[in-house]
């Protein structure tokens, strides 16, 4: 393999953890909203799915992708809503709501699927393209990396600052971080936990869906049975290896989105090693990062515990 | 305006069972009030309805006489009262700057910090409180954490002010600067409720409710009565304070603790170099402000927590190092402070909790299966013999009140343990009434020959059990008093921090 060779794969595996890394980003910093408000919201699979599958159907019935991206929103805060009314409002246990969330989105979204194409063929769309920046994505090696991916890559890396700011400089963040501490401490100031924590789950979970209509609008062109494949479980993953932080959980979600590009590029190069091991590695890494992580002075105090008076 | 705050005829049911009874009380301008009675007689209750926290079936309340209507704790805020909750409302992750204003801001996306920290700044100068906005809360000691509890409430401008148990988890001597900020605070025109079972707290105020099952008892002006009356008034009949104590000369060393050191979770020492030792006939006091070692220390001695280095002797055996159940075969016994939570199982019924931890024993089963008739027999014995008030042995344990829950444990342990008795807190948020009874069996093991190490954060109590009193400080043992020539002033002081030998 020559130099100029090795360069391009290289150049290109980073292009591709940029793309992998956003559906990733998104989830992670809403799912990130909601657990700092200290609702384990197990069921960011299922709002993902529903994200993709709502932004596949509006791409094949309206063309428009940019309403796709409104579904996948609007299908996230709705999913959001659920979890929201059994855990804030019910009290239920966090893991069971999830749970049934997650098995809910699975059977829903084939469902409605098998009746939107009713036998006939299924309507494919064409999604996201790289928006290229001018001058900044002609600089070798940077420029194709950084510089020329789809527009939604970009607004995902500006949410990390955002959310940082919303969490630490902003007073709904103070009033967020404190649900997920002790949320007795505002409801002796006379302000309603519940309400809080339904908007978090809300916006957090309407990110976490636009992540799912990512991952649709900017790497497929048709929706799939258990379409998000588990990148729900990764983002949760994420968040613990990231220690709840928004920079710790770039920084997990960037090495995620590393392996799995790596593992694609591996597999077409032919590398000596069955696919099916290479595809398993960013699970994989999951389940060693778990283990080794110990660390975890950054979990909200109160997170996954109903709030009650006493 | 001739009363602050004023409650007329209210009425609290749970679940049928009232609460608050019909209570009236008043509160006038500038007056600690205090309001005094067991548990459960209905303090908490009454306090949590004018705070907002219940609502309540019936009755009235007025605020500087006018009529009020408060359905939540921001109607009562509007209205001035403030309340400090016995178990504090802070967020140790959040500065003292941030647990006060957070959830105060009505507008504005950023956090304006700014004017807090004037207005802050103000009140604290006021009251000659010095305290750093920026520490955060986990980092300070108790009584400055309650400090933050009060600047949360004079922030949001509070008038009336509601103190649930403040000094119970106070040293003596953050006690009397809190009862010091109260008074700079009364000379300002605020009006305080003090809730307390502390005759001596009450002594302070300048009136008393008495409260008894949820009704009003009586209230006295505080000059005008005593002590004497007012536990006269609470239990509703008379009450001894003295224990008596018969003379007994400590036997043969039952257990000797030499060097004792211990880690916490992190790594940091919860227990330092603790040496004491234990005879027959003798009960050792630990003295100390709640989480400076005791727990450990009892965790330590009981064998579920390892000791990083240390030795523990008990009569001719090191035991260090064994596992509880080697211990309890050894004899001892075991009341820890949380009994609902490490001394019982909730959900198990009476029997079963009488039996928890010698299921194993041949006297207790059959071959591999429960004996359940030598296991209800033990439990009718038990329930007779120590007064546990309960229907039948069937009673699913969490259903029982405090003083019957440590009923239980006590017959338990004492029924099961020969030699070397262990009781962390084993009074504590107990009725007078069973406070007497659990003495009055601690002094029977002693009498009998036992070694008792027993922990109280009440120095009442020590000074009337203990024929020797360690106070811990931060994991260490300040010095090892006899309180007979010793006063409770010198032992807050060790309490506190200063090693015996260093108080003049």
């Amino acid at each position: 393999m020559n130099q100029l060779f090795q360069e391009a794969i290289i150049v290109s595996i980073l292009a591709a953890t940029m793309r992998t890394m956003t559906p990733l980003l998104f989830s992670a910093m809403g799912e990130l909203i909601t657990q700092r408000a200290g609702i384990w919201n197990m069921g960011v699979e299922g709002t993902m799915l529903t994200g993709s599958f709502a932004a596949y159907i509006a791409a094949t019935t309206t063309g428009s992708l940019w309403l796709a991206v409104l579904a996948a929103i609007v299908a996230g805060a709705l999913m959001g809503a659920i979890i929201a009314f059994m855990t804030a409002t019910l009290r239920v246990d966090h893991f069971i709501a999830g749970l049934g969330l997650n098995l809910l989105a699975g059977g829903l979204t084939l469902y409605w699927f098998q009746s939107y194409i009713q036998g006939r063929a299924q309507p494919t769309f064409s999604g996201f393209q790289d928006v290229a920046i001018p001058l900044l994505s002609d600089i070798s090696v940077i420029g194709p990396i950084l510089f020329s991916q789809r527009a939604l890559t970009y607004v995902a890396l500006l949410t990390v600052p955002l959310v940082w700011f919303l969490l630490y400089r902003s007073r709904y963040g103070l009033e967020l971080r404190c649900l997920g501490e002790n949320p007795k401490a505002l409801d002796v100031k006379g302000l309603s936990v519940t309400a809080r924590q339904f908007a978090a789950v809300m916006i957090g979970s309407a990110l976490t869906g636009l992540g799912g209509g990512f991952l649709m609008l900017g790497f497929s062109d048709r929706f799939l049975a258990d379409f998000t494949a588990g990148r729900g479980w990764i983002v949760i993953v994420a968040l613990i290896a990231g220690n709840w932080k928004p920079k710790g959980v770039l920084v997990t979600v960037i090495a995620f989105a590393f392996l799995e590009a790596l593992a694609t590029h591996l597999q077409v190069l032919g590398a000596p090693v069955p696919h099916q091991l290479l595809l398993a590695l960013p699970y994989l890494a999951s389940i060693g990062l778990l283990m080794g992580v110990r660390f975890r002075s950054g979990q909200p105090t109160r997170l996954g515990i109903p709030y009650k008076r006493e | 305006m001739s009363t602050a705050l004023r409650v007329e005829g209210l009425t609290k049911r749970f679940a049928g069972v009232a609460a608050n009874d019909d209570v009236d009380f008043d509160l006038r301008p500038g007056e600690i009030h205090c309001l005094f009675g067991e548990n459960g007689a209905g303090k908490s209750t009454l306090s949590s309805c004018i705070f907002g926290f219940y609502r309540p079936d019936k009755g009235q309340i007025f605020v500087r006489d006018q009529p009020v209507h408060i359905a939540s704790p921001i109607d009562a805020i509007r209205h001035g009262i403030g309340m400090v909750h016995q178990h504090f409302v802070l967020v140790p992750e959040f500065t003292v700057l941030e647990n006060i204003i957070v959830g105060t801001q009505r507008s504005g996306w950023r956090l304006n910090a700014a004017e807090a920290r004037q207005k802050l700044k103000a009140i604290c100068d006021g009251y000659g409180l010095d305290i750093d906005f920026d520490a955060y809360v986990w980092e300070l000691p108790v009584g400055r954490q309650q400090w933050v509890e009060i600047l949360k409430a004079l922030y949001l401008d509070a008038e009336i002010l509601i103190l649930d148990e403040p000094t119970a988890v106070l040293t003596p001597a953050e006690s009397r600067i809190l009862f010091n900020i109260m008074g700079k605070m009364c000379a300002r025109g605020l009006s305080i409720i003090l809730i307390t079972h502390k005759l001596i707290e009450v002594m302070q105020s300048n009136r008393v409710t008495v409260l008894r099952k949820g009704k009003v008892v009586a209230t006295l002006n505080t000059v005008e009565t005593s002590p004497d009356e007012l536990a006269r008034l609470m239990v509703g009949r008379a009450v001894s304070f003295t224990i008596t104590k018969p003379e007994l000369k400590p036997g043969e060393t039952v257990v000797a603790v030499k060097g004792l050191t211990a880690h916490g979770h992190w790594g940091e020492a919860v227990l330092k170099d603790v040496s004491f030792s234990v005879a027959r006939h003798e009960i050792l006091g630990i003295a100390g402000v709640a989480g400076n070692g005791q727990k450990e220390l009892f965790e330590v001695l009981c064998g579920v927590r390892k000791a990083q280095a240390g030795s523990i002797w008990l009569m001719d055996e090191e035991i260090a190092g064994l596992t509880p159940r080697c211990l309890m075969d050894r004899g001892v016994g075991h009341i820890p402070d949380d009994r609902f939570r490490e001394g019982l199982v909730s959900e198990f019924n009476v029997a079963e909790n009488l039996v928890l931890g010698w299921q194993r024993s041949a006297k207790y089963r059959s071959g591999p299966l429960i004996n359940s008739k030598a296991i209800a027999k033990l439990s009718r014995d038990m329930i007779a013999e120590y007064q546990i008030a309960t229907r039948d042995e069937k009673v699913a344990a969490g259903k029982l009140s405090g003083g019957n829950a440590q009923k239980i444990i006590i017959a338990r342990e004492f029924r099961h343990a020969a030699g070397l008795m262990l009781a962390n807190q084993p009074t504590r948020g107990l009725d007078v009434g069973v406070i007497e009874y659990v003495q009055s069996q601690l002094l029977r093991k002693r009498t009998e020959g036992f070694a008792v190490i027993l922990a109280s954060e009440e120095l009442s109590d020590l000074f009337g059990l203990a024929d020797r009193i360690a106070v811990m400080f931060k994991g260490e043992i300040m010095g090892i008093v006899d309180p007979r020539n010793t006063t409770i002033t010198e032992v807050g002081a060790m309490m506190a921090g200063r090693r015996q030998g260093t108080i003049q």
